[in-house]
């Protein structure tokens, strides 16, 4: 099974007066998985859908392998889809509903297909089994199995994960990134969860209003965001006052370089918690508010004059930041965004 | 305080009995009492049986049967076709128009058969003129009747289900609309379908006004007929309408259980 590129070609969708799609342009290599990431209503659903078929765009191109397949209803796109609600068709079993597609397509003869699919989600055992006897995890496994098994050109993921608990989130990520690379389907996987997307993409799009903000691997899109809504939207961002002047801008005493140039002056900085190092220090000027333990590393609020901090440090020095210390806050010279707002 | 609880059980358990033998009484004498009546006659429940000789005793009663057996086959059949689709198409494409749908099958709830009739008169003129007067034409006056309970019961199916979901993820395996709806949809609807085409039966055997103002001949023509020749003949075949409406709606009850069981 090899992956067919992709490309979104200037889609407009607009439901009564809000845009859904703003003229969205989107490229997915082939074999690539392209996760698509934003607030509630921004459009990253109905992208999916309309590559789906299931929704029509007011204007645009959809192609698949080169191919424009716009005016082509659902059924005969070739894709494969896993939802956000479970959508195991009830009266059959995991193994029947993994055959459903095969079936359509007329490859009864082929009764390994469905089982080897089971198989690759690790549900061979449950084959027999109706959707009603399965918990949330393995119904979201059995639908990917069903996706798959008619090896689609495209796969399709729309919140696959978002109605199941976080242990069994992580784990099945992991799967759809493993099952996604073995296979090579190329993948459009929608979800608002950062973490989520971050962790299984091999580019990131964030999305805004319609638009596509950012397109890039999860490390440029986290490292260097393209702008303000992307940094503060992709992780926790301080809003820090500070000074541009050349390439750098100064933030708390100490001079950090620009993601991208801008006119000197007064700005406000957006600037990582893992990026500020914090150390007791009598002498330094700020204090500690709160502490949150979050396991591995933990979180601590700090105030340095009317400017509150949020900083990232390890659990292990979680005792020595008791609320009320003085404090000495460093931010490590990595790029960092402005906020046009300012 | 335990003793109150006590107390308050019995007083409920005796209330609940008492309920229960009124109402037995209230809906079983009037059986009982049409069994008494018509097994007067030592004659009518033999013959009853005896189909045979039915038709030859009672030419038109026993053509009132097949014409009530035919239509209530065929409305259920020509309700199914038209409803089961309607009411999917409008669930997933046209959600904003369930309440007028809702509506107009609710309409013939409200309108009395009499007022029915006087309305239907002369579309059956029509009707008479081009598939002529066959009491199986009846079927399209009877699947208008049935639209509110039969609408009703499929509805509630549907809602049951998260139609839309299974719809697309069909539509995304390769299925076109009539696959989503005979492979998809009306398995996981079953009962539903079940009840409403049980309660088309239940409604068209025991259907009389229309029939008889339209000029139709069906069960209940016929019983109303026999009534003035052979009263024990027309309680014994009212009675047997009603067991045979019963034991349909047990068979139907237990048709939906097995499946479910079998799951």
């Amino acid at each position: 099974m090899s992956g067919v590129a992709v490309h979104l070609e200037g889609l407009r969708r607009a439901f009564g007066s809000v845009h859904a799609l703003d003229d969205l342009d989107l490229e997915i290599a082939a074999g690539e998985l392209i996760a698509l990431l934003g607030p509630s209503g921004c459009g990253k659903t109905t992208a999916l859908r309309v590559l789906a078929g299931l929704e029509d765009a007011d204007s645009g191109r959809v192609l698949v392998g080169g191919k424009d397949v716009t005016a082509l209803p659902a059924n005969r796109r070739d894709m494969g889809m896993v939802f956000q609600a479970y959508s195991l068709f009830p009266h059959l079993t995991a193994l029947e509903n993994v055959s459903f597609g095969l079936r359509l397509r007329g490859r009864r003869r082929d009764p390994g297909r469905a089982a080897a699919m089971l198989d690759l989600v690790g549900l061979s055992a449950h084959g027999r089994r109706y959707p009603h006897q399965m918990s949330g995890g393995q119904q979201q496994r059995v639908a990917l199995a069903r996706a798959l098994a008619i090896e689609p050109a495209v796969l399709l993921l729309d919140e696959p994960l978002s109605a199941l608990d976080a242990k069994v989130r992580v784990q099945l990520r992991e799967e759809i990134r493993r099952i996604q690379t073995e296979v090579g389907t190329t993948t459009l996987f929608v979800t608002h969860d950062q973490e989520e997307a971050l962790a299984v993409a091999d580019r990131v799009g964030v999305m805004r209003a319609g638009r596509l903000e950012q397109l890039a691997p999860p490390a440029v899109v986290y490292q260097q965001p393209a702008g303000a809504f992307v940094a503060d939207f992709v992780g926790l961002s301080n809003r820090l006052p500070g000074v541009v002047s050349g390439p750098v801008v100064a933030v708390l005493g100490t001079e950090l370089p620009l993601i991208t140039p801008a006119a000197a002056g007064r700005v406000t900085a957006l600037v990582r918690p893992e990026a500020v190092d914090v150390t007791p220090d009598p002498d330094g000027s700020g204090r500690v508010l709160t502490s949150s333990f979050l396991g591995s590393t933990s979180r601590v609020t700090v105030a340095v004059a009317e400017t509150l901090v949020v900083a990232q440090v390890a659990s292990g020095q979680l005792p020595s930041l008791t609320p009320g210390t003085a404090v000495r806050l460093t931010l490590q010279p990595v790029p960092v965004a402005l906020d046009p707002g300012n | 305080m335990a003793g109150v609880i006590a107390r308050r059980r019995r007083n409920q358990r005796a209330f609940r009995w008492v309920v229960f033998v009124v109402l037995g009484v209230f809906f079983l004498l009037p059986l009982a009492a049409m069994v008494e009546f018509s097994a007067r006659d030592s004659q009518t429940w033999p013959l009853l049986v005896n189909w045979p000789k039915l038709s030859d005793t009672y030419p038109d009663l026993a053509d009132g049967i097949v014409a009530s057996l035919e239509q209530a086959g065929l409305t259920a059949v020509l309700m199914l076709v038209l409803l089961v689709p309607t009411a999917i198409w409008v669930r997933l494409r046209l959600p904003r128009l369930r309440r007028t749908v809702e509506f107009l099958c609710l309409l013939p709830l409200t309108i009395p058969a009499i007022v029915l009739v006087v309305g239907l008169a002369p579309v059956y003129a029509w009707v008479t003129y081009f598939l002529g007067d066959s009491s199986s034409t009846l079927v399209f006056a009877y699947t208008i009747l049935v639209l509110p309970y039969a609408y009703r019961a499929i509805d509630a199916g549907l809602s049951a289900i998260d139609v839309r979901t299974l719809a697309e993820a069909s539509r995304s395996l390769g299925a076109g609309w009539s696959t989503v709806i005979v492979r998809v949809v009306l398995p996981n609807i079953r009962s539903a379908v079940l009840s409403a085409a049980f309660l088309t039966v239940a409604l068209v055997l025991g259907e009389y006004t229309i029939a008889s103002l339209l000029n139709r001949t069906n069960l209940q023509v016929s019983i109303a007929l026999l009534g003035k020749s052979s009263a024990t003949m027309s309680v014994a075949v009212s009675l047997a309408a009603l067991l045979l409406a019963f034991a349909l709606l047990l068979l139907l009850s237990l048709a939906g259980r097995s499946r479910k069981d079998s799951k």
